[in-house]
């Protein structure tokens, strides 16, 4: 048991890796061949999960210090071998986890060119993802960080739709035009604190000056990431473009990468200019929610639709972590975590649809409820919990960051709860459209109800959307004490916001 | 009262629910019908004894003076019996608990719940037979019910808001059961978007309460209302009394989920769903949780005299206004729905005045005569082959005679006949129908409020007893009396409507006739005897009853006028001169237009909300995210990326190869420099 506590996040991170060998060592390209290497990568992906939720179940949430922690030095004294997760990192990876093996399942049928660079793509993604959230290494975040996008662009780029060339591009523009100002930020930071120990970066304090300007830095490459109105613009394409398992992927894990970006350095290692700048975050938080919702509501894309309602949702998210108190943080975190089940169920859900028809266009469908009841079902459940309804895991989040804010800023409160309004808008109106209504179209009327590997895939996502809309303490546990402490550092760390002041000017 | 008789009760429907849903198609449509219904039956046998024993027996002093500290007068919790479920979301100072609450409030929605629900599954087996998803229409039912059942067991802001939507998901589900209709769906996200603006200010309540009074269990939210007095809070662009902005904003969510004026469009349209699911959800439970929210929360809206006239003139409004349309419509079922939102418009107005347990009296009587109304409507429709226009009926008394004087009893408890023998002589007790009691209780507590606002009320009230007398005769003589303007087919193949329909209807008729007699006193009697009756569990102002009690006798008598006008008017209109409406329509076009398009508010809400919101959504879509960020910035700046690299190398050859190698050597070539550059620093 001592090995596994002290590598588990090793194990975690490269399992992965051992899964791309065996895929590569794979002879052939024929049926069998591909299907042994989808086996393989399901096994990997299984495993892996179960070793994250070993890791969830001996992890201690009382303890707010980072937990399962190795520190190996590497190159030079620099750039360590450090791993480590917290109450706000641990979630991510079980999400994460979670979420591979059903993606290897959507992707059974529907990729069958280049299987095998494929699910080497999707293992090395999840080795970075991992990453991500594991490291406490600075220069290594930033290599997990950015060496994702490399797999994500491949797999817009080869197994997208039409237009994924462009997609793919713009995808890339958008992410690594933010990331050059991180890596700068990153060497500045390592000037100042002769460290790149993000453990030992938390208790260094920068002066308010560098504050602002790491700030920026930072912000420019997470709130792409996020993505923050108005950065957003690369997701809706990407999403359309993406195969289905690439949508899951980006919607539920990448866009998470911004929101913990954000909790990990820019609010306990900047507060100053956190809280300098949050009126700016609120701002294009509310707009976010207000405008993308209604863009949302005029698309004929199912796919363009939900990920406008991505955008929508990450703008409670950004609120939440700024608001800077423990109910908007962890209702940040919490609405993090249940996007990534949501939005990759909705999108799990339009792939389902999608295999059958090769079309997104929402006027292609109507009337499905007739042939796919089962699918109607759990389209309504992925619906009711997008548009944030009490008794889904869409609710718990949205409720305590609003409350949260709401304490900070009336305002942005009141703004944000427009969004309550809207999402039932664009959420009801899309469901009507493809679900509901008379099946008239002949290209529909063959079409077939979800099958038991569909189901295999769709169902858990239903059970953990409602079990964790019942009863969120298993989320809302793991991290309070670490969002606790999270809250009080950054408290502490406030206070020269009027010197803050002074440098801008 | 008993812990797990409570638990059954919520959790038997859910359980039915279930089993229908997720099971009803191996175990087939009979036993769904079978199953949720029996299950139902039980609960409601189950409420009537936690009723009956909490409200005859001095209730158990289990949670009693649970004195809150704050203010002069300590706050006194009600009396209450609470089982704790489990935990919901507890953290960062929050602590809800999903709990069953009950005290003398609930006890009284769980009878009328269940009650109802029961009778409703019941009925639905004889009226949905030929329907190909029974099954599916079953589970909703039940998933309907438990809901609401979680919102008046309710210990906390959020569990209530919790059934609030669930009630409102069930509701659009069943509006939208026949979804192959293209105006039933449209009426499902109507009345679940038009509830969500509500929901809007209920939640906005709620984040204020919490933020305000500290904690969102009722009963520790309550005990903090003494602290508030004089205290601001500073929402939006101003310092506001506290109370006063929390009060507004949960009646936001009330106004919604009740249909009040400005908000009511969705009631109306909801009628697009099968029958049984109107008499249920949109008359007797689901569209009075407004007002039983404002009932739970009286130790609140007490605080607030702004908010509480700001209800008394919504509620007055309402009943007037609903009161008008109904008198031209010409859906049977319409008729009814505005009638119900002028009735519940009668119970807010109850509740602002502080008379709550006059509002909750009305509610409690209105649900069985509002749900014999319509399930008679639905006995109506059955017959008439799913004809719902009141011009294609008429004369079917003897086809369906039982239906009939069941109608007739709705409606003799809807326009409040009674005999106010009490006027005359003091020994003898007043008899009449249901209506009776609660609305003139209603009518006569606003006057006996002796406000400005109550002397509002107490006039739109009285006007709106005319008009409710008038379409409520109208829609009986329309539908049963005279020369009948069915097709001859269907005029003879119409036929009475089956025992399984019909015994519902006795049920409920009994409710509609004993059920003001029999609680009067208990609701709106002598002071003494509602506060025994409702044990702290909402504010009973013993003046305001008394006050009530001893207006002058023409007030008492007002009433009751306004019911024979109103009756003798549709009698000269649709019996003795049926040319009459047409006529008058003709003469008074205008006006007759503005009434039947229900005031038009369909179509400004069309205008200013509808259309803009679809505009604005374009033009931030193609115009700003299409051509102003992707156009101007981004193509502008990969234009000019263009211009300078085009030269040195082709990148759009349109090869992924070459791109994705440009691109991971550029990665690479930045990662081996970042590593490079913090090795050699180091």
């Amino acid at each position: 048991m001592n090995i596994i506590n002290n590598n588990i996040l090793t194990i975690l991170t490269f399992l992965p890796l051992v899964g791309v060998f065996f895929v590569l060592i794979v002879p052939g390209n024929d049926a069998l061949a591909k299907n042994n290497m989808r086996y393989i990568a399901l096994a990997t992906t299984t495993v892996t999960f179960v070793f994250s939720l070993v890791m969830w179940w001996m992890f201690d949430p009382t303890n707010v210090d980072f937990q399962f922690v190795q520190n190996h030095a590497w190159i030079g004294d620099v750039i360590g071998y450090r791993m480590g997760v917290d109450g706000i990192s641990i979630l991510f990876i079980v999400l994460t986890a979670m979420l591979m093996p059903l993606c290897v399942l959507a992707s059974w049928e529907s990729i069958d060119k280049r299987v095998k660079e494929y699910l080497i793509a999707f293992l090395l993604l999840e080795f970075l993802m991992i990453g991500v959230f594991a490291t406490l290494d600075l220069a290594l975040f930033y290599i997990f960080f950015e060496g994702g996008l490399i797999p994500m662009f491949l797999i817009i780029g080869i197994w997208g739709g039409k237009k994924r060339i462009q997609a793919s591009y713009k995808f890339f523009f958008y992410t690594f035009a933010g990331s050059v100002l991180m890596l700068l930020a990153i060497m500045a930071m390592y000037w100042q604190a002769g460290t790149l120990d993000i453990a030992q970066l938390l208790k260094f304090n920068f002066s308010p000056e560098a504050q602002f300007w790491l700030w920026i830095a930072f912000f420019a490459s997470f709130a792409v990431k996020m993505p923050m109105w108005p950065f957003h613009r690369w997701l809706p394409e990407a999403h359309v473009e993406a195969p289905t398992a690439g949508s899951v992927i980006l919607a539920a894990v990448l866009l998470k990468m911004g929101g913990y970006g954000f909790l990990r350095f820019s609010l306990p290692m900047f507060p100053d200019a956190s809280a300098y700048f949050s009126d700016f975050v609120f701002a294009l938080s509310v707009i976010a929610i207000i405008a993308t919702s209604l863009v949302a509501l005029v698309q004929d894309d199912i796919k363009k639709l939900i990920a406008y309602s991505s955008v929508a949702h990450m703008g409670y998210v950004t609120m939440g972590i700024f608001a800077g108190n423990a109910l908007g943080i962890q209702g940040a975190i919490f609405q993090m975590i249940s996007h990534g089940i949501v939005s990759g169920a909705l999108f799990l859900s339009v792939g389902v649809i999608y295999d059958r028809m090769h079309t997104r266009e929402i006027s292609a469908y109507g009337g499905l409820v007739e042939r796919m009841p089962k699918y109607a079902f759990a389209f309504m459940v992925f619906t009711m919990a997008n548009v944030g309804l009490p008794g889904t895991s869409g609710f718990v989040g949205e409720f305590l960051v609003l409350i949260g804010i709401f304490q900070v800023n009336t305002w942005v409160a009141f703004g944000a709860a427009f969004g309550v309004i809207f999402s039932a808008c664009y959420a009801l109106w899309l469901y009507r459209r493809v679900i509901f209504g008379a099946l008239e179209k002949d290209t529909l009327k063959s079409i077939l109800d979800m099958s038991p590997r569909e189901m295999v895939i769709i169902v858990p996502l239903i059970v953990l959307t409602i079990f964790f809309g019942f009863y969120p303490a298993p989320i809302l546990d793991a991290t309070a004490a670490s969002v606790e402490a999270l809250v009080s550092h950054y408290q502490a760390g406030l206070g020269q916001v009027g010197a803050l002041a002074e440098v801008a000017h | 009262m008993n812990h797990t008789l409570l638990q059954l009760i919520v959790f038997l429907p859910l359980l039915g629910a279930l089993i229908a849903g997720l099971l009803g198609r191996s175990i087939g449509h009979r036993t769904s019908e079978i199953v949720t219904s029996g299950l139902l039956v039980l609960a409601a046998l189950f409420s009537w004894i936690v009723f009956l024993q909490w409200t005859m027996g001095g209730g158990e002093a289990a949670h009693h003076a649970e004195a809150g500290h704050g203010g002069d007068h300590a706050f006194v919790a009600a009396e209450s019996v609470k089982v704790e479920l489990f935990r919901w979301i507890s953290t960062a100072g929050l602590d809800l608990k999903w709990m069953i609450r009950a005290d003398t409030l609930t006890a009284v929605m769980l009878v009328v719940v269940t009650s109802v629900s029961s009778l409703v599954h019941i009925y639905s087996i004889g009226y949905m037979h030929e329907d190909p998803h029974r099954s599916r229409f079953f589970a909703y039912l039940s998933l309907f019910t438990f809901a609401m059942l979680m919102l008046v067991t309710a210990d906390n802001f959020l569990q209530m808001f919790f059934g609030w939507e669930g009630v409102g998901v069930a509701s659009y589900l069943l509006i939208g059961f026949w979804y192959k209709k293209p105006s039933a769906n449209a009426a499902a996200m109507k009345a679940f978007i038009v509830n969500r603006v509500g929901d809007f200010g209920f939640a906005l309540g709620i984040f204020a309460a919490f933020m305000m009074l500290g904690s969102i269990d009722f009963d520790s939210a309550f005990a903090h209302v003494a602290d508030m007095e004089g205290k601001n809070i500073s929402f939006l662009w101003a310092e506001w009394d506290a109370m006063t902005v929390i009060c507004l904003l949960l009646f936001l969510g009330a106004m919604g989920k009740s249909a009040q004026f400005l908000l009511h469009t969705w009631l109306p349209d909801a009628m697009e769903g099968p029958t049984p699911v109107s008499a249920l959800i949109h008359a007797a439970t689901m569209v009075t949780a407004g007002v039983f929210m404002v009932a739970r929360l009286s130790p609140m809206f007490e605080a607030s005299e702004t908010a509480m006239t700001v209800v008394v003139y919504v509620g007055a409004i309402t009943a007037f206004f609903a009161a008008t349309v109904g008198l031209v419509q010409n859906d049977i079922k319409r008729v009814i729905a505005y009638s119900t939102c002028s009735q519940l418009g009668y119970m807010f107005v109850a509740l602002g005045l502080g008379a709550y347990s006059a509002g909750i009296f009305h509610l409690f009587t209105h649900a069985f005569f509002k749900a014999l109304l319509f399930l008679g409507a639905g006995s109506v429709i059955h017959a008439m082959h799913h004809e719902q226009d009141m011009r294609k009926m008429g004369g079917i008394k003897d086809k369906v005679p039982l239906t009939y004087w069941m109608m007739m009893i709705g409606t003799l408890a809807l326009t409040g006949v009674g005999l106010p023998l009490h006027l005359l002589v003091d020994a003898l007790p007043n008899i009449g129908f249901a209506g009776f009691y609660s609305k003139d209780s209603i009518i006569e507590a606003a006057y006996g409020a002796h406000t400005a606002a109550g002397g509002f009320a107490f006039w739109a009230l009285v006007v709106a007893a005319l008009f409710t007398s008038f379409y409520s005769w109208r829609l009986v003589h329309l539908t049963f009396h005279g020369e009948t303007r069915a097709s001859k087919e269907t005029f003879d193949h119409a036929h009475e409507s089956p025992m399984v329909m019909l015994v519902p209807l006795f049920v409920l008729a009994a409710g509609a006739v004993f059920a003001g007699y029999i609680w009067y006193d208990s609701f709106f009697g002598h002071a003494e005897h509602v506060e025994h009756f409702f044990k702290g569990a909402v504010v009973v102002d013993a003046e305001l009853i008394d006050a009530a009690h001893h207006v002058p006798t023409w007030v008492k008598l007002s009433a009751t006028f306004a019911m024979i006008i109103g009756f003798v008017a549709a009698w000269y209109f649709y019996i003795a001169k049926p040319e009459t409406p047409k006529t008058l329509a003709k003469e008074h076009a205008g006006l007759y237009a503005f009434l039947l398009n229900k005031w038009y508010f369909d179509e400004l809400y069309d205008f200013l909300f509808v259309r803009p919101a679809k505009w604005i959504g374009t033009a931030l879509w193609r115009g700003f995210d299409d051509w102003f960020i992707d156009g101007v910035i981004v193509g502008g700046i990969a234009r000019r990326v263009k211009d300078i690299t085009s030269q040195v190398v082709r990148l759009q050859s349109g090869y992924l190869y070459h791109y994705a190698l440009a691109m991971l050597i550029g990665v690479a070539a930045l990662i081996t420099w970042a590593i490079a550059a913090g090795g050699l620093l180091g």
